[in-house]
């Protein structure tokens, strides 16, 4: 294995985790890093929570009968979608990596307004107690899309106050993305051309455009909707002359960008990790870096496949499923583009490529499975089934939520200068790939064979395939936890990592692990593209390695 | 700072969408409701808030000339003729609670009854959109008075003056919103009283 260490090293004396000391120091920091730790606990525990929603969910659905009540049930689900998509999967990357790595990647001390960081953690912590207050009061029933009118005429739930929260997180994300797009022109180090940067920062640069052009409109569209609900007047509502379609129409013109919030930083993090394990130059990189872009542009002009059976006119339709297939071309791209990076490189497998690897295969299922819902015909018949389940989450888990767990595994050592056990690493993303797959594969039947979402009980020909769904969840539950047990363990007994434990390229492994507060002792100047490596004199550098230890023996 | 304009306008955006969609649908009720906005309390406050956006850039010019005086005075001015902008609004938006026509606590609507459901939406856009909009205002004025006190201090150099150049873009923005908004509130038909 190349670049492995040996425990020679030693801890740096001043890091920005013991630049200054107690809590004030933390909640009032302006540091990048620090608030990303900060985003990575908070995270962590809406990531638990979100969990604890999805078990009430699958152990409902181990049986055909009615456990929970259906009121209940719903409830379970809503929160569950809210919790994720709002609180985990659109802040995880960006406000956790990226908000660590994006000023370290290009040279900069910090980001452009560290204040303006600061203020997007306080927005999304006050945003999601808001929203967990509402839950603890006993929740919202309308699902996540809280489509009209339900959510506002007929709901007896908290939807005012969880809209108010959803509102508050939108304004995190939005500073987020100025933050991240200003740093991104105004702070490269010397040297750090567009050309030379890494896939990484190209990707969150995508995902800030997203949530500078689309976080605006659900704001306003969630102001509509509490109002409506306030007055009772009835933009949404038919029964007072509104239109219910305008409302799916605002929220998913927002709501679909938001899945490449969730997956374009995915696909920056994997671009990272294929590069660094297989010590390549990843192939094509500006054609990887112009698929970010193009994903961000296309990503804007698909919502109205998601309203294929709303009542929109059949040329929209014909027209949104045209647009839709096209966004497959710059994914694929990528896809391909991380394959061809595997060819002729100097491969090992260490936990973080273990998710890499696991991130192509489930992401191409998803992506590819997502071809038939945005085909026109056939998604009439699969809308509203467990089909579309299993398809946003092979997207979402498979891919997000895997790149996410990948990224933390790659970059932990930099963030807590400290190593994590790999056994354990590699046995839990294998866990977690199984589980993964046992629980959302049997959904994909389940849908096809006409299973709708949002019940609580199915009739009792589907109980097989449902079980092998909650078995799976419990696998992937395990999965999930053993990484808090063993990284929480490698803070204080994890081998010392030194400045660059896996031997990678990127400014960020030149710096000390973890870094001092202002990122490097000298302003970097950047020389060389990004990932300069050279995979055959590492293979037979790893060659003769191998040869001298025979001849040891 | 232009980033975030970009924001502001995709925000609005919603609400032009919104406002389209019943434009469309309620042609005749919109126009019968907007038949009640004062279209003349409406145009004073344009003018009010085009002088507002040249005292900007007068002290913008200022401030970049390094004319410490003129760039406090211009600010002040501005920021005077915004709180009329507000005090005018207010007004407006007391006349319409007098006259029942505060959609959901308390709107009668006496006229034709079948344009009541259109005209309520109608009005209800017209006090999310301004109210938005004033909301804008209040923070503009918030941010001149923050520039003032630092004009003051003598933060700002011929060198050094960017947050009074991105104070008046944030002012300007919020000039144009209206610059929309009275034509499509105000102005849909010549007024019948």
């Amino acid at each position: 294995m190349p670049g492995a260490t040996n425990g020679v090293f030693e801890m740096p004396k001043t890091t920005y985790i013991n630049a200054q000391e107690g809590i004030k120091s933390w909640l009032l920091t302006g540091d990048h890093k620090r608030i990303a730790i900060l985003y990575l606990i908070s995270i962590s525990i809406f990531f638990a929570l979100g969990g604890i929603f999805a078990a009430l969910i699958r152990i409902e659905l181990l049986t055909p009968g009615p456990d929970l009540e259906a009121e209940m049930y719903n409830r379970a689900f809503t929160a569950h979608g809210i919790v994720m998509v709002f609180m985990f999967l659109i802040p995880a990357i960006p406000a956790v990596l990226g908000n660590f790595l994006l000023p370290i990647m290009i040279g900069a001390r910090d980001l452009a307004f560290p204040k303006v960081n600061l203020l997007s953690w306080y927005l999304y912590m006050i945003g999601g107690l808001l929203t967990l207050s509402a839950m603890l009061m006993g929740g919202v029933d309308t699902g996540w899309t809280f489509y009209t009118p339900y959510s506002t005429s007929y709901s007896q739930s908290y939807v005012f106050l969880t809209g108010l929260g959803i509102f508050i997180m939108g304004f995190s994300s939005i500073t987020t993305g100025l933050n991240f797009v200003i740093t991104t022109h105004k702070m490269r180090a010397p040297g750090m051309t567009w050309s030379r940067l890494p896939l990484f920062v190209w990707s969150q640069y995508a995902t800030s455009l997203v949530m500078l052009l689309g976080t605006p409109v659900i704001a306003i569209t969630v102001v509509l909707l509490a109002a409506e609900r306030v007055f009772g007047v009835g933009v949404f509502n038919p029964n007072l002359g509104g239109d219910p379609v305008l409302f799916q129409h605002l929220f998913w013109f927002y709501s679909h960008p938001a899945v490449y919030i969730m997956v374009l930083p995915a696909m920056g993090v994997i671009s990272e990790l294929i590069a660094a394990f297989s010590r390549r130059r990843v192939f094509g990189y500006s054609f990887v870096a112009f698929s970010s872009l193009a994903i961000a542009i296309f990503g804007f002009l698909v919502w109205g496949h998601h309203l294929f059976v709303s009542g929109q006119s059949a040329y929209a339709g014909i027209i949104f499923s045209l647009l839709s297939f096209i966004v497959a071309i710059p994914s694929a791209v990528k896809v391909f583009n991380w394959t061809t990076t595997l060819y002729k490189g100097s491969i090992s497998y260490e936990t973080p490529m273990l998710y890499a690897l696991a991130f192509i295969g489930l992401f191409a299922i998803g992506g590819l499975t997502g071809l038939f819902c945005a085909a026109l015909g056939l998604d009439v018949h699969i809308t509203d089934t467990y089909f579309i389940i299993a398809h946003f989450h092979y997207v979402m888990v498979g891919a997000t939520v895997i790149a996410y767990l990948g990224g933390i595994h790659y970059w932990w050592p930099k963030m807590t200068g400290r190593t994590y056990p790999e056994f354990w690493g590699k046995l839990s993303a294998m866990l977690i790939y199984v589980g993964f797959n046992l629980t959302f594969f049997p959904q994909f039947i389940l849908g096809y064979l006409g299973m709708p979402r949002r019940y609580h009980v199915y009739p009792p020909e589907y109980q097989v395939l449902n079980v092998l769904s909650t078995a799976g969840a419990s696998v992937l539950a395990i999965g999930f936890m053993m990484p808090v047990f063993y990284l929480l363990w490698s803070l204080k007994f994890g081998p010392v990592a030194g400045p660059n434990p896996w031997g990678a390229k990127g400014l960020e492994w030149e710096t000390a692990s973890p870094p001092p507060t202002l990122n490097f002792d000298a302003t970097p100047i950047v020389t060389e593209e990004a990932y300069a490596y050279d995979a055959e004199a590492e293979e037979s550098a790893y060659q003769a390695a191998l040869q001298q230890a025979k001849h040891a023996k | 700072m232009w980033a975030f304009l970009v924001t502001e306008v995709m925000f609005f955006g919603g609400l032009f969408l919104a406002y389209t969609f019943l434009r469309w649908k309620y042609h005749d009720a919109v126009v019968a409701a907007s038949g009640h906005l004062d279209w003349i309390l409406g145009g004073v406050n344009t003018g009010v808030l085009l002088i507002s956006s040249l005292t900007m850039a007068m002290a913008v010019h200022a401030a970049q000339e390094g004319k410490r005086k003129a760039t406090v005075n211009f600010l002040i001015l501005t920021m005077i003729l915004g709180a009329v902008f507000l005090g005018v609004k207010a007004f407006e938006y007391s006349h319409k609670w007098h006259d029942g026509l505060f959609p959901g606590f308390n709107f009668h609507w006496t006229e034709n009854p079948g344009y009541a459901g259109g005209a309520e939406m109608f009005l209800f856009l017209y006090f999310v959109m301004t109210g938005l909009h004033g909301l804008h205002m209040v923070v503009g004025i918030g941010l001149v008075a923050w520039i003032i006190k630092r004009a003051n201090r003598g933060d700002f150099t011929p060198e050094y003056n960017i947050p009074v150049e991105i104070t008046g873009l944030y002012w300007h923005f919020v000039d144009i919103v209206w610059i929309f908004l009275y034509p499509l509130l105000y102005l849909i038909q010549p007024p019948h009283h």
